[in-house]
């Protein structure tokens, strides 16, 4: 099949940002029916390549050619209209408007003047058809669900006649039924002809998806594969270089480490929350990680929310060191030493307009009180401290943290409740959205807090990760505990066939 | 439109039920209140309001707010009766003059929101204090109108007989209210606003022009303003630097008991001419009832914003639960 021409091709693309060179005589071709993946680390150039691909930028050096013909796009626009639509990682869409005034907005269909409704809604009726969705499209948006949502993102820029397809991360936000509801749409599209390019950072969904993949690597192409002609293991090495294998034998060794006699830290009884979690029991050791394994909605967040005390169990008792109580609010929690790393850290942790510096040291305010003094210079000493600990990467402590890559983000919340010097700590999706590199900088942090004598509790979505860190995982499915597994039995085989078991069975009923 | 989307509609059925609720109350209370007279009366009384809450309406759903539009109205009001009065100017040039003012005013402060990205309550609060000073330095005193053509318009309307009247100003606040309803349905920049109000950054990156919708709607509002404080000026047949103190606020609570969510993106220009009705209808209950103070006004309408802020929040609260 490769004997057709490209619909988009590059050559040697070069682009520099003030003096950095961000990407370095880059060729990429994309080719009519297949899905091309992009792949690389944070910062390897995936972003730039495509916004010089899509005219947000202007690559200093090099040629795009579109269709056979040489391009120069000096506007996104001219790229969006001439058949190369972007879908970003971030669904741009409007929860107050219908679905249908979604998919129109900003390009009403007009009849005499005034705005056709009837014809915007039939319009997306077929759109959505296209793409196998039959929904109410005079409903708010807000009514569905994130995997909709990006479909009817994906329609929207379909409307205007793509013959490329630019997916950012489109998966990032869905679970796993939601994202292989997408990926048969986008294979759909496959079939029929489009060139899609589908950037992610999940490895396995890229192997499952793509047909071809490319792998960039700080601003270099390292080369261009067959998805069925490379294992993920090969994958992997080539983004990073030689990273991977050092990590692997750590982890092995700290895996193998006597787990036996480790003290309760935390212990919970039959606790449970009306609509949100059926009772359950856990126990917290000192020294040990605690996984939690389940779909989006299976009670994760939820448990941690609960053992947090931002929500009120109704029902339950708590031991806490050993003193039977229960943790009333997450101030409560904070001054038990807990710590709290939340799924979305944009939105519930992090403080962007802060600086690092004062991020870190919230935490260790409230601890103390909020009226008790620290000094500049000791929040500095503080911030430093932990900033090396964490190996967060910037200029300063006194950097914003709105400017910091995800990874960094990430590290500056757990250093935050690391200089609270926390005995139990809960990090909800800690390495989500973030690349493999600091992935893989934060498991071993993980690892290494746990051999201080830290209690975590540590939820994931990716069933590798739980194995390779945790001592103990349990496994959830719709908001109830179902099982634990330790020792030889834990393995992602068999966390998978738990978590498996009931959506099999779910599938004939509701698909969406 | 097809009615699917329900919850967007409630709090604008519920201003429909107060509305309909007062009514009978005082239809059933007092002889007279049920008349035609009474009913035209209250679009009479807030044609002025009325227009400006259309303004506002529209800032309110781009997810602003417009603080200048009381003091416009003085502005506007002192200097048309200074010009007819004291400089004998035509009418019409007259009406021209007030309406450009709202139409520079209301660009110039969009402008300056959008590119300047400051706060726009601030920059409407700048509007407000500069057009009550500017209606003090026409005038301190009151001008009283004697203008043919200003004569005519207060007089003018349709004969129901019986001494019942249908004045032209209540024809124009209701054109007015129909052309407002008509953008925000049927035209793109109607729309725009409602995606703008919705989400700012998704707007932008829908391709949405933000920026001439944003300046449009400060535009709008002002000349809005601009044709209110003429009606008014129309309807009192006079001018004074003081008068529609905290107009601004009036036309802010009828937008919000219209059902338009002071978060932007949600609402309808129907809802605020209950609204408007509303507010117009409490006043005519208490001069019915007679011996209540009119300050009651304020506190039946602080606690109608009230429950509805409160309705619109559990609302808005119960889809939060709804997508967990």
């Amino acid at each position: 099949m490769n004997i057709k021409k490209p619909v988009l091709c590059c050559t040697s693309i070069t682009k520099f940002f003030s003096g950095v060179i961000a990407l370095d005589k880059v060729n990429f071709n994309l080719f009519p029916g297949e899905i091309h993946g992009l792949l690389g680390e944070n910062g390897a150039g995936k972003s730039t390549l495509i916004k010089c691909l899509t005219g947000v930028y202007l690559p200093d050096h090099g040629d795009i050619y579109y269709e056979g013909k040489r391009v120069v796009f000096a506007a996104p626009s001219e790229a969006r209209n001439r058949g190369i639509s972007t879908v970003y990682q971030e669904i741009n869409l409007i929860q107050t408007l219908s679905v249908a005034e979604n998919i129109f907005a900003g390009r009403q269909p007009l009849s005499k003047g005034r705005i056709n409704w009837k014809k915007i809604n039939e319009r997306s009726r077929e759109l959505l058809a296209m793409l196998d969705l039959d929904i109410d499209v005079t409903a708010l948006l807000s009514e569905y669900s994130t995997a909709v949502q990006q479909m009817v993102a994906i329609a929207r820029s379909l409307d205007i006649s793509a013959k490329v397809l630019i997916l950012d991360e489109p998966t990032s936000s869905l679970d796993e039924d939601e994202a292989h509801m997408l990926f048969n749409v986008i294979r759909k599209l496959r079939n029929e002809g489009m060139a899609i390019v589908f950037i992610s950072h999940f490895l396995d969904q890229v192997l499952e998806l793509c047909d071809t993949l490319t792998i960039l690597r700080n601003g270099e192409s390292v080369g261009e594969y067959r998805a069925n002609e490379i294992s993920k293991h090969e994958l992997i090495i080539k983004m990073l270089g030689k990273k991977l294998a050092a990590f692997e034998n750590r982890v092995a060794e700290l895996n193998s480490s006597d787990e036996s006699k480790k003290d309760v830290f935390y212990s919970v009884r039959s606790m449970s929350r009306r609509k949100s979690m059926k009772h359950f029991d856990l126990d917290l050791k000192k020294g040990e990680v605690l996984g939690l394994a389940g779909l989006l909605g299976s009670g994760r967040t939820e448990i941690a929310r609960l053992l947090f005390g931002i929500d009120k169990p109704h029902s339950g008792n708590t031991v806490i060191k050993g003193v039977s109580g229960s943790v009333l609010s997450p101030k409560n929690a904070v001054r038990h030493s807990f710590g709290y790393c939340p799924e979305d850290r944009k939105l519930e942790g992090l403080i962007p307009c802060l600086t690092i510096r004062e991020n870190i040291v919230l935490a260790l305010q409230v601890k103390k009180g909020l009226l008790k003094y620290i000094s500049l210079k000791k929040q500095r000493k503080i911030a430093e401290k932990f900033m090396q600990l964490v190996s967060i990467k910037a200029p300063s402590c006194e950097e914003n943290v709105s400017r910091l890559s995800g990874g960094n983000q990430q590290k500056v919340i757990i250093a935050r409740w690391l200089a609270a010097n926390p005995e139990f700590l809960i990090l909800d999706e800690p390495t989500r959205g973030i690349d493999v590199g600091a992935k893989f900088e934060i498991q071993k942090l993980i690892l290494k807090f746990r051999d201080l004598g830290m209690s975590i509790l540590f939820i994931s979505s990716e069933l590798d990760e739980l194995v390779r860190c945790c001592d103990r995982v349990a496994v959830l499915r719709d908001r109830k505990k179902i099982t634990e597994y330790t020792g030889r039995s834990l393995c992602s085989e068999k966390i998978m066939a738990t978590i498996a078991h009931v959506t099999s069975e779910a599938e004939d009923g509701n698909l969406l | 439109m097809e009615l699917k989307t329900i919850k967007n509609y409630i709090p604008l059925f519920a201003t429909i039920f107060v509305f309909i609720l007062i009514y009978t109350m005082g239809a059933m209370l007092y002889d007279n209140f049920l008349s035609l007279r009474v009913f035209l009366n209250l679009f009479l009384d807030n044609a002025f309001v009325g227009v400006i809450a259309v303004g506002m309406t529209f800032v309110i759903l781009s997810g602003g707010i417009d603080l200048s539009v009381g003091s416009v109205v003085a502005f506007v009001c002192i200097l048309s009766a200074k010009l007819l009065e004291v400089y004998q100017i035509n009418p019409f040039l007259v009406v021209l003059v007030c309406l450009l003012f709202g139409v520079f005013l209301g660009t110039v402060m969009g402008a300056v929101i959008h590119f300047f990205a400051v706060p726009d309550f601030l920059v409407t609060l700048v509007g407000m204090f500069l057009c009550r000073g500017l209606a003090y330095m026409v005038d301190l005193q009151s001008i009283p109108i004697r203008d043919e053509l200003f004569l005519a318009v207060n007089t003018m309307g349709i004969n129901f007989g019986g001494g019942v009247n249908f004045r032209l100003i209540s024809i124009i606040f209701i054109m007015v209210w129909a052309a407002g309803v008509y953008v925000s349905h049927y035209t793109r920049f109607g729309r725009n606003i409602y995606a703008l109000g919705g989400d700012v950054v998704s707007a932008n990156l829908m391709g949405i022009p933000i920026g001439k919708t944003r300046i449009l709607v400060y535009t709008m509002s002002s000349t809005l303003a601009a044709l209110g404080g003429l009606l008014y000026a129309v309807y009192t047949l006079s001018g004074y630097a003081a008068a529609a103190q905290g107009l601004e606020l009036d036309a802010i609570a009828a937008v919000v008991i219209g059902g338009t969510l002071l978060t932007g993106g949600v609402g309808f220009v129907e809802g605020t001419m209950v609204g408007v009705l509303i507010l117009g209808l409490i006043q005519t209950f208490i001069s019915f009832q007679g011996t209540l103070s009119s300050w009651w006004t304020n506190i039946i309408i602080g606690l109608l914003i009230f429950s509805f802020i409160l309705l619109q929040r559990f609302l808005s609260l119960r889809s939060d639960t709804d997508q967990k």
